[in-house]
């Protein structure tokens, strides 16, 4: 794996366990990645398979405990995220590191306006911006009496209070950049009265008027019926090169990863087990779990075409296999397999596999 | 012109027909006022036919119709108007009605296994009940029915005292359509048989319900939002939208010619496994789904639709031949040609 600074985000060797009743479990295995900037990195996997708790570990919101970071590096432009405090990694989450849910209703707050939620984004982002200046100059004691306030205290648009006109015009601005049609009427809104692709879009309009440099999308399209899921994959792919951004997209549909994603990781059982250029994936699989997992999705006809499902099923974590965790359900597994774990080593430019078959 | 009295037909090659079958809820305004006033058209005039042996996808988005359609047929919400006719007889016909009997030969399997399986019931007993309710058997012949469901859908008989919290959800799964097979039924209802169920064994899944209509002449009826799905396991598609069917043929037809502007829509919106294809980035779509209180007028796709004229609002087209067995909705069908 080349480290090259022109990197957003280097993963390294991250380990993240979750503690319950039954023991410890580690859901995420010494994971190593790259985020280029403005790519969208596809992760893909079944459940399980620890995608979205990367995801989270990524902008922070795992919850602790269970869940806890056992080792490993999260390198976002060269600051490793990792050892951060809480109230640091805050300085990080919505302008540098933004995120969009699976299910729009229970990420927006159902009680304040879609206008005044997307104000608070705006605000949020204005006020990072105006103490970080203020933090440079640093001279005048009321200055830092102002810059020391905590974000909290400075959330401003709670109870229906009149929003500046420049706001307004900021939130509408937000909501066309999204597409959507009539942000005049969709400011004064609640959440539940708009549909479900018009919630996503909300979401996505707070996340990218942060302008943040990296957006992390768990699901975003799940809950959403396929026309719908379309139009809201074509905006992602059309913000991401208008804001300039890289998206981490996390999803178990391998068929929406191959439409709109530039490299694709698959994970099985908390495992990177391939890497690989999105063409690269869908023309030369080379780990078995990626080659089962494409003959696995139905493309045809039953008269023509034939699925191959893998057979078993997905490992319990809390007492995975010894070795490679995907031996019991691989076809081509080989003695060493059930001994030993191999390693991740490109096998090919750019793609990268962790399998005994090519080299290790 | 056909109208749905002309597409009904007594053939024998059809094992189930509606006609015309309509189901609205009523919403009241609150619970003292008597007469709704307003209704969810979830179901409005659809007819269709199942054929005998083989299998019929009805694909469309949330809110379409599919799921009570598919409730409707099997009696579990009886409809608000419309015949159905199973085998030759009207199952809406109060003075029929035999519902042991009907529901030996029409069962159902649906989405999710964790609220359709009793938690309290392990496997064996799961899958006895419909043959002591139904069937009216005991003892023996209950014993070697259920070893024959299980092992049919590839359970063993280590599964069979287990409780279904202790299964996979793929297990869960085929527990459930153990159960619907077990007093060997003409026709299946499937309510997305696998949406809750993950890729590789969503898979395993699929040929076990060829496998299975093969080994018992099962008819089956396919709900699904996954057009992938109803591709690869169906023989008939049919295409709903807010409470109409838009478009009804052979699955090759649908798929590869489709005329509906509506169906043209969703099928170029289903994600295909591609990157070299990436039909998602370069559609134009307008608009969203709309509610089924307060449907559009006349065509309910028009406010979406790239060709509507005037008569689109005002009269909603019937379903017209387009090629033998395909029928289409639409006043400009041959526009889309």
């Amino acid at each position: 794996m080349a480290s090259t600074n022109s990197n957003l985000l280097s993963i390294r060797d991250l380990t993240i366990e979750y503690a319950g009743s039954d023991g410890t479990l580690t859901a995420v295995d010494q994971v190593s990645l790259d985020v280029p900037q403005n790519k969208l990195i596809a992760v893909v996997g079944e459940s399980g398979c620890g995608k979205s708790t990367l995801g989270l570990s990524i902008i922070g919101l795992l919850p602790t405990p269970p869940a806890k970071i056992a080792g490993g590096k999260i390198n976002y432009k060269d600051i490793d995220l990792v050892p951060l405090t809480e109230k640091q990694r805050r300085e990080f989450r919505g302008t540098e590191i933004a995120m969009i849910f699976q299910e729009p209703l229970t990420s927006l707050n159902p009680v304040y306006k879609v206008g005044d939620q997307i104000a608070e984004a705006i605000l949020v982002r204005e006020i990072r911006r105006t103490k970080k200046s203020q933090l440079a100059a640093n001279t005048d004691i009321m200055q830092k009496t102002y810059s020391s306030r905590s974000i909290q205290t400075t959330r401003i648009p709670r109870f229906r209070r009149h929003l500046t006109s420049q706001l307004r015009t900021e939130i509408i601005d937000a909501l066309k950049l999204v597409r959507i049609a009539d942000p005049e009427q969709v400011i004064e809104r609640y959440p539940f009265e708009l549909s479900g692709g018009m919630r996503q879009r909300v979401m996505i309009a707070m996340a990218i008027s942060q302008k943040p440099s990296l957006l992390v999308a768990d699901e975003p399209t799940t809950a959403l019926d396929v026309t719908t899921q379309a139009q809201v994959l074509k905006l992602m792919k059309e913000l991401m090169d208008e804001v300039k951004t890289s998206i981490f997209l996390v999803t178990h549909d391998l068929a929406v990863a191959s439409q709109v994603a530039d490299q694709v990781i698959v994970m099985y059982a908390g495992e990177i087990v391939e890497i690989a250029n999105v063409y690269d994936l869908f023309s030369d699989p080379l780990h078995p779990y990626s080659k089962g997992l494409l003959s696995c999705i139905p493309a045809g006809y039953k008269e023509d075409t034939n699925l191959e499902p893998i057979p078993g099923n997905v490992p319990n974590l809390l007492n995975p296999p010894v070795g490679c965790r995907f031996a019991p359900r691989c076809p081509y597994v080989m003695k060493i397999c059930k001994e030993k774990k191999p390693k991740l080593v490109e096998s090919k430019q750019g793609h990268l596999v962790e399998c005994f078959l090519y080299g290790n | 012109m056909e109208t749905s009295a002309e597409i009904k037909s007594s053939s024998e090659d059809v094992i189930l027909s509606t006609d015309n079958v309509s189901k609205f809820y009523p919403i009241r305004k609150s619970f003292l006022s008597r007469s709704p006033s307003r209704f969810v058209r979830a179901v409005d005039g659809v007819s269709i036919q199942l054929p005998r042996r083989k299998t019929t996808a009805v694909v469309g988005e949330s809110g379409c119709g599919k799921t009570t359609l598919a409730r409707t047929v099997t009696m579990l919400i009886p409809p608000t108007s419309g015949k159905i006719m199973f085998e030759g007889r009207d199952i809406t016909d109060k003075k029929w009605q035999n519902w042991k009997e009907l529901y030996r030969n029409v069962q159902m399997v649906f989405q999710d296994p964790d609220s359709s399986l009793d938690p309290r019931f392990k496997v064996k007993e799961t899958v006895a009940e419909p043959l002591r309710g139904l069937v009216g058997a005991g003892g023996n012949e209950v014993r070697k029915q259920v070893e024959e469901s299980l092992e049919a859908v590839g359970l063993s008989s280590e599964h069979s005292d287990r409780l279904p919290g202790q299964l996979s959800g793929g297990q869960k799964q085929r527990v459930a359509i153990a159960r619907a097979i077990a007093t060997k039924p003409k026709l299946v209802v499937l309510d997305e048989p696998t949406s809750a169920l993950d890729a590789s064994v969503q898979a395993q899944i699929i040929k076990l319900l060829l496998n299975l209509q093969k080994q018992y002449e099962l008819s089956y009826m396919l709900i699904t939002h996954n057009i992938a799905v109803a591709q690869y396991l169906s023989d008939q598609m049919a295409v709903m939208y807010t409470g109409n069917l838009v478009e009804y043929g052979p699955t090759r037809s649908v798929i590869e010619k489709p005329r509906h502007p509506y169906t043209i829509t969703l099928i170029a919106s289903a994600p295909i496994p591609n990157p070299w294809k990436r039909n998602l980035l370069n559609i134009e779509i307008k608009g969203e789904v709309p509610s089924a209180i307060n449907p559009p007028s006349g065509c309910r796709f028009h406010p979406r639709c790239p060709y509507a004229e005037k008569i689109c609002q005002e009269v909603n087209p019937p379903l017209e031949a387009v090629a033998p067995g395909h029928y289409v909705a639409c006043h400009f069908v041959n526009k889309t040609a």
